[in-house]
């Protein structure tokens, strides 16, 4: 299977407090992979170490190589904004700009350069239409995103970083904040987006992890435990601690 | 205990009542004197007097009491400060909230307060002495005390108010906008141009216009550094005579009771008239930008 990003010996500190350990990690392509953990076992940090997203906190520093098609991602001179078309980013609190729908969208493809408004709407049809969430707002794409409901929001914000049509899209929590319905949705959404996309998705949830995802990786105090088949992952795994995690027993 | 618990309750929310209620009461206090001052005024010599495109209130020949120059003169002065101030004041508070780094944000912030804290009499002085004979140099002109001079004396004492409310309202803005739109491969600036400071617009225009109403009241500095001539000009080179500095200079040495006393009162009126304005204009916009 084709590894799309390889971590090395990643570590990673938020002022004196290192906050990954060693971590080594092979995410193959076009696959589905889940990191879980109990919180602040570091999950959220490896994934925003997978599209520099740490940079804009003051005072980060890390070790390591994080090779996404074999370039190193931290060498000297990479051009992030490059590395951030290439590795979009979901965040856990739907984060829609307050403008209208078909702006959201819009806005990566502008902020790269594209004018055309008929390209642009090409762009907004296809990116709604993958996050299944043309349907619903093809009558009111001048509307204000903020009006839709949470979940519309969510799959919006999924519209929006696949309109610059990255290779690899990173989700922290995407789920959590939404009810039963709208978390089903953007499941099956994460199950369809899998066949053209790379996605490395942290979760609370471990029956979420054991639905959506082909991989999983057991994070726990700033280390990755265990790494492999989600199935295997969840029925039989290498670890005590794994174990533990996932069968309830902490966490 | 002396009052059972409900009338007790009671009296506590009357009291807060009253205190609410203050200012709204001495609103329309002011506004009672005022009119009250100003109203006979109406009957001789008569409102047409205050159309006058001259400002001469005392004369051996004729009086005149136009108001046109002095709305004019603080037209000019405030549109002029505010259009100074405006790039320096949001500028200045984007600075502040997204790029400098927290040294340079506690090096920035004490000043900013300063200035704000500087006696306008002390802004005035420096404008007289400093301001005014660089300003004549620079345009060539007789004296330098005018519109410009004023003007930008009253953009410095505006900008901290632009800057501290413009930076709060940036601030406010949610950092997730500016998460997602950088984990797009947007840049700083792009970030700060396309979401920051559009989401924080109503912030920024309500902080322009607190700057402004700021602005249109200052009375020492422009009373020292515009020229206090009252001409009908739209020149930021010419001296010009604010409306508060007329009220200023004047209210002092009038006769009770005259023409000229009333004539000013008028001028309050009209002050008072344009802050009303401002605000309600600020609101305006700060709610249609809310509903967005």
């Amino acid at each position: 299977m084709e590894v799309k990003i390889k971590v090395e010996n990643l570590n990673f500190y938020y002022g004196p407090t290192q906050a990954l350990f060693e971590v080594d990690m092979e995410i193959p392509a076009c696959q589905v992979t889940a990191l879980i953990g109990p919180s602040g076992c570091g999950k959220s940090t490896f994934l925003r170490t997978l599209n520099r997203m740490n940079d804009i906190i003051e005072n980060t520093r890390q070790q390591g190589r994080v090779i996404i098609d074999g370039r190193d991602i931290y060498k000297n001179g990479i051009d992030v904004v490059g590395l951030r078309k290439t590795v979009g980013m979901v965040f856990q609190k739907s984060n829609p700009f307050p403008k209208s729908i078909f702006e959201n969208v819009c806005y990566g493809p502008r902020i790269h350069g594209t004018r055309d408004r008929q390209v642009l709407a090409e762009i907004a049809e296809n990116s709604l239409v993958r996050a299944n969430l043309w349907d619903e707002v093809k009558d009111r794409l001048e509307a204000s995103a903020l009006a839709l409901s949470g979940g519309q929001q969510q799959r919006l914000c999924i519209a929006r970083a696949l309109a610059i049509n990255p290779d690899i899209i990173l989700m922290d929590e995407p789920a959590s904040a939404l009810d039963p319905r709208s978390t089903a949705k953007v499941e099956d959404l994460i199950g369809e987006l899998r066949k053209k996309y790379t996605i490395v998705i942290v979760t609370h949830n471990m029956q979420q992890a054991a639905r959506v995802s082909d991989f999983t990786g057991f994070f726990y105090e700033g280390r990755l435990i265990e790494f492999g088949r989600t199935q295997k992952i969840f029925t039989q795994p290498d670890q005590k601690q794994t174990e533990n995690y996932i069968t309830g027993r902490f966490g | 205990m002396i009052f059972p618990g409900p009338v007790k309750d009671k009296l506590i929310k009357y009291c807060f009542l009253g205190a609410a209620s203050t200012s709204i009461l001495i609103v329309l206090l002011i506004f009672g004197f005022l009119g009250k001052e100003a109203v006979p005024f109406l009957r001789e010599p008569g409102l047409g007097k205050l159309l006058d495109s001259r400002w001469v209130p005392v004369s051996f020949v004729q009086e005149r009491f136009g108001l046109l120059p002095l709305v004019t003169g603080s037209l000019v002065v405030t549109m002029l400060a505010t259009l100074i101030a405006i790039p320096f004041g949001v500028c200045g508070a984007i600075y502040i909230a997204e790029i400098a780094g927290s040294w340079e944000r506690e090096i920035f912030k004490p000043f900013i307060e300063l200035l704000a804290g500087i006696p306008s009499v002390v802004i005035g002085f420096f404008g007289l002495i400093v301001l005014g004979p660089i300003v004549k140099e620079v345009f060539g002109l007789s004296s330098g005390l005018t519109a410009l001079t004023g003007a930008l004396l009253l953009a410095l004492m505006s900008i901290p108010t632009i800057i501290t409310i413009s930076e709060d309202a940036i601030k406010s803005v949610p950092r997730s906008y500016k998460e997602a739109s950088l984990a797009m491969g947007a840049t700083r600036m792009q970030t700060i141009i396309k979401v920051i400071v559009p989401a924080a617009l109503s912030g920024i225009i309500a902080a322009v216009m607190l700057g402004m109403g700021r602005v249109i009241g200052e009375t020492m500095a422009v009373l020292m550094c515009t020229g206090n001539a009252p001409m009908v000009t739209l020149s930021p080179v010419e001296p010009v005579y604010t409306m508060t500095a007329v009220i200023a200079s004047e209210m002092g040495e009038v006769a009770f009771g005259s023409e000229h006393y009333r004539a000013l009162f008028w001028v309050g009126l009209v002050l008072l008239f344009a802050t009303f304005i401002i605000n309600y204009i600020a609101q305006k916009v700060l709610h249609t930008y809310q509903q967005r």
